[in-house]
């Protein structure tokens, strides 16, 4: 196939965002120099995020079989995007500054990684062909490993990266096999070759299915969905906290947006007792990520088993897969980045700079509101958008999801997310009363004060801000949606 | 374009009243004061000035007082359509008269955060206020959601631990999951609705007169009336769902304690009227049979229950359930009368209930104890507010002369006619309700004194705010002619919701 320049715009924020992997690891190599890294890092992405514009321009564009560049790749690729910068933030915040305090170990390959898994995000949310899938989700996990286990000094770090190494390696095993399985069955490796080979059979075979059903295995890994989600909050709680940022925000997004494409482009895939079986892990992840965050003291892991239950109310939008499903996907994927950034974002400032363990047991939090009023205000908007209470955008989401769930008569996922919403309600309450509680004599770890002057602050409250308005005026971010659905979806 | 003020004087006021905490801890609470005397104010401006002969009836596009629309989520076709008629402004007026009660009687009650409790305060109103007026399923929803944040907090940081060891993050806790949880069964009931109506015209919209037009068959109809009652029967509270109640109000400071019982409560029966019964008459009708006997259980129940209390706040509450039972019983029995009594009953029940808690609040101060086993004899050591508590007691039970009697009155004439039973066995709840309401005055005030020290008086500001509603409240009375005039247009509508789907034969429906 010839590529044109055409085909080069399409690719320019990955081929930005690679470039500037290469730079910037150029550049540690000829000095180490921690803002430095930063603010190459941070400029690569920008003009990457930049980069989408011309890129619009000529979608949609298929480039090579693998990769299909359409408005639905490039409002993901946004949102890795988006994500990613506000991470790298956080954890130029989370390092430290250049006196000795804060990571004592090399600090400047965490933006390296982070960029690299960036660029595997990138690749994912594109991706329209099976071998572009793996490629894209190995080079997004691969570096993640590097990155929870960064902090590899404190046991819990190494420990995570270890843990979710070689989950995630097993979970890659399944992929392949299922994939296999699939080519086996269909001779083909696009999404939708695939679903047209398997669609024009009729039913599809039995060893189809199990092919979808290990490849659907291999992404609930990636997702942690319920029963695929034990490593979680341990890998939450082992990460530094801007690394769990990422995970929960950049590398999930990619992957739940591959997955949404591949059961759009082969509809087939989700017949017969596969649609009971996504049933039944949508309705098991709300239950138990929201039962299992019930008792937990540490907000890392409190966290983890929440982000559990959202990916649950996601599937519910993904199973219902007609009319408003694509949309509540994308709103709801927009409103959780960006409600998960703020809740990490809050923990990772309150670790700055590192000092050997983040600041995540729920006691430290005592009475956060009486020192540090605004960054209260910020959590606490976090906690009310988690439980999707109007005035925040995590209520759009949810209504969205709600929305597609009645659309389609999904009575039984529907049941479960209002029981799902009802505990998480507690927990998150919970975490908001402490907050507000009477302080304890003690405390080891604050932000800084001037922690609303710093890079990480200000994109923490921007974060808060936009949560607040999209909550209040959702519209311009519904139009953006609507406009980077897969095919012209109506309600 | 008054309509939107209503609803962000509240929400300004509150932000203000919190960033001028760093002044001083007077200068919010006057900040406060100022900003529930101008909703007051404008209430009753919009009450003396309306014309509320213009209220929405079947069969025709609903017509309003005043009204105000602008487009907020065109995906969706969401606006924020707010409306006001005869009903709404006597529930915002109620709402800004309480709301400088609750002000004033956190006045020394509240020494801590100061700024901040009066942000959830006034938030709270708004939140309120919000729900009276919009006319946007979507909307209506959104504030009926949002005020739970700022009453969760008002609980949970100003309230009282509880006397059998539960703390009042538990019963704040409890009152937002049960609140909250019933809220969602409201949104899958309203998108049910919008996708009904979407299906038959194409149209998506959440606009009350569109979806006023929906055509459901008898089974979608039932089920989502289902999803609507059960949202306000939590609040209502309609009797297997009120566990929440007492536990709330005994945890709640004075002012979240008046808020909850005078107008928290109203919000459960303004929806009934305005969204259950003209969006699904048919069901209603179905359903109004089951609805009023679980009035009856919560009237006979609630009074029960009220007897047998020891803390004084909790029997209060419990006798709130029981008033409202006669609120449910009005609204579902088609009669005019009778739905005529309930606004009246609920204004009543709204001032008098509010009387009651203030008295409580004030008890508190000066004994810090809820319990009436430590109380009695209290009539000798103090002036005042033991006679002002024998008066709101007497109303509470239904005394002539009361606006509560004139409201149960009502109910009671209306209901007759179409439920004679229901009645009947209603009316043996005015019997329990002496029967609390007096054990109550016994307990606390009469009987062998605990300790012979006098306990301070009441101040000017305190027994102003009693005096003030034992006036309104015997006006309301004696007069009740405006209040009957200015919702007599909106209560007709509903009777000919409800009144028109029970009159229909079996078979057409």
């Amino acid at each position: 196939m010839q590529l044109t320049t055409q085909h080069f715009i399409a690719l320019l924020p990955l081929l930005i965002t690679s470039a500037t992997v290469v730079v910037v690891m150029l550049g540690i190599a000829w000095k180490r120099n921690h803002t430095l890294t930063f603010g190459l890092s941070v400029l690569g992405l920008n003009l990457a995020l930049l980069s989408l514009l011309p890129a619009l321009g000529v979608t949609p564009i298929e480039v090579t079989p693998l990769l299909l560049v359409d408005k639905f790749a490039c409002y993901y690729m946004a949102l890795v995007l988006a994500a990613t910068l506000a991470c790298v933030t956080l954890t130029h915040a989370y390092l430290g500054g250049e006196s000795g305090k804060g990571y004592p170990g090399n600090r400047e390959e965490l933006y390296l990684l982070m960029l690299l898994s960036a660029a595997g995000g990138l690749v994912l949310v594109s991706a329209q062909h099976l071998a572009g899938l793996f490629i894209g989700l190995e080079l997004l996990s691969v570096p993640t490993y590097g990155m929870i286990a960064y902090a590899f000094f404190n046991k819990r770090s190494l420990e995570a990266g270890i843990k979710y190494m070689v989950l995630s390696a097993a979970g890659s095993a399944f992929l392949l096999f299922g994939m296999a399985l699939l080519y086996a069955e269909s001779g083909n490796l696009t999404f939708a070759g695939i679903g047209a080979q398997l669609a024009a059979n009729g039913l599809p075979s039995m060893l189809a299915q199990l092919g979808v059903g290990m490849m659907l295995i291999g992404l609930a890994f990636k997702l942690s969905l319920v029963p695929f989600h034990l490593w979680t909050p341990d890998v939450y709680e082992g990460a530094p906290a801007p690394v769990a940022a990422f995970l929960a925000t950049a590398s999930k997004v990619a992957v739940f947006a591959v997955l949404l494409r591949l059961y759009q482009m082969s509809p087939a895939m989700a017949g017969g007792w596969l649609s009971d079986l996504l049933t039944l892990i949508a309705i098991a992840s709300i239950i138990f990520g929201n039962l299992l965050a019930l008792l937990q003291n540490n907000l890392k892991r409190l966290l983890g088993y929440s982000s559990i239950a959202h990916f649950g109310y996601l599937l519910v939008a993904l199973i219902a897969s007609k009319g408003l499903a694509v949309e509540a996907v994308g709103v709801y994927l927009a409103t959780y980045v960006l409600t998960s950034l703020g809740a990490f974002g809050v923990i990772t400032l309150m670790s700055t700079p590192y000092n050997g363990r983040d600041c995540d047991a729920l006691y430290e939090y005592r009475g956060l509101f009486w020192r540090r009023p605004y960054l209260t205000a910020v959590l606490t908007v976090m906690m009310l958008s988690l439980a999707g209470i109007p005035l925040t955008a995590g209520f759009i989401g949810k209504f969205y999801v709600v929305a597609a769930g009645v659309q389609s008569q999904q009575w039984w996922l529907l049941a479960a997310l209002v029981i799902g919403s009802a505990i998480g309600v507690f927990y998150y309450l919970r975490v908001m009363v402490t907050l507000f509680m009477a302080e304890p004599n003690m405390h080891r770890h604050d932000a800084p004060f001037d922690w609303a002057q710093r890079a990480g602050g200000i994109m923490l409250l921007v974060v808060a801000v936009l949560a607040f308005a999209l909550g209040v005026y959702p519209q311009p971010l519904l139009e953006l949606v609507q406009q980077a659905g897969l095919v012209a979806v109506l309600p | 374009m008054i309509l939107p003020w209503l609803i962000l004087i509240p929400f300004i006021g509150g932000l203000l009243c919190w960033q001028f905490e760093r002044f001083g801890n007077v200068l919010p609470r006057w900040i406060a004061l100022l900003t529930m005397g101008l909703l007051f104010a404008l209430g009753l401006w919009l009450w003396a000035t309306g014309d509320f002969s213009l209220a929405p009836a079947p069969g025709a596009a609903p017509q309003w007082a005043a009204e105000f629309q602008v487009p907020w989520i065109e995906r969706f076709g969401i606006s924020i359509h707010l409306a006001l008629d005869g009903l709404s402004v006597l529930m915002i007026s109620l709402t800004g008269l309480l709301g400088v009660l609750s002000v004033l009687c956190s006045w020394n009650e509240i020494q801590n955060r100061v700024g901040f409790f009066h942000l959830n305060l006034m938030w709270i109103l708004g939140g309120v206020v919000g729900v009276f007026l919009a006319v946007d399923l979507f909307l209506f929803f959104f504030f009926w959601e949002m005020m739970l944040v700022p009453m969760f907090f008002l609980i949970a940081l100003w309230g009282h631990s509880g006397s059998d060891g539960k703390t009042r993050i538990t019963a704040a806790t409890k009152f937002f999951i049960f609140t909250q949880a019933s809220g969602l069964i409201m949104l899958l009931a309203i998108l049910g609705l919008v996708f009904v109506h979407f299906n038959q015209t194409g149209v998506l919209t959440f606009n009350y007169a569109d979806l006023l037009q929906t055509k459901m068959s008898a089974g979608t109809e039932y089920i989502l009336m289902l999803g609507f009652f059960i949202a306000f029967a939590v609040k209502f509270p309609v009797v297997p769902f009120h566990s929440w109640l007492p536990d709330a109000h005994a945890q709640a400071p004075t002012a979240g304690s008046v808020d909850l019982a005078g107008i928290l409560l109203k919000t459960a029966a303004y929806g009934l009227l305005r969204f259950a019964l003209p969006l699904f008459p048919n069901a209603s009708a179905e359903f109004a049979p089951i609805a009023q006997w679980l009035g009856v259980f919560a009237i006979i129940y609630g009074a029960l229950l009220s007897f047998a209390q020891t803390d004084i706040k909790r029997l209060v509450a419990y006798s709130s359930v029981s008033h409202m039972g006669f609120v449910l019983i009005a609204i579902y029995s088609a009669s005019e009368i009778a739905l005529q009594g309930a606004v009246v009953q609920m204004l009543a029940h709204g001032l008098s209930a509010a009387a009651l808690f203030i008295l409580c609040g004030q008890l508190y101060e000066r004994l810090h104890t809820r319990d009436m086993r430590e109380m009695g004899g209290i009539w000798a050591r103090m002036p005042w507010l033991p006679a002002l508590s024998l008066f709101f007691a007497a109303a509470a039970l239904g005394l002539p002369g009361t606006g509560n009697f004139v409201g149960e009155f009502l109910i009671l004439l209306g209901s007759f006619q179409s439920a004679p039973w229901v009645t009947i066995v209603a009316a043996t709840g005015l019997v329990f309700g002496s029967v609390y309401a007096l054990i109550m005055i016994h307990r606390a005030f009469f009987g062998p004194a605990k300790a012979d020290t006098t306990l301070p008086g009441l101040q000017l500001r305190e027994l102003s705010m009693v005096l003030g509603l034992a006036v309104l409240l015997i006006l309301l009375g004696v007069y009740p002619q405006p209040v009957l005039d200015t919702s007599a247009a909106s209560m007709q509508g509903v009777q000919q919701w409800l009144g028109n789907a029970l009159n229909q034969p079996v078979l057409a429906r």
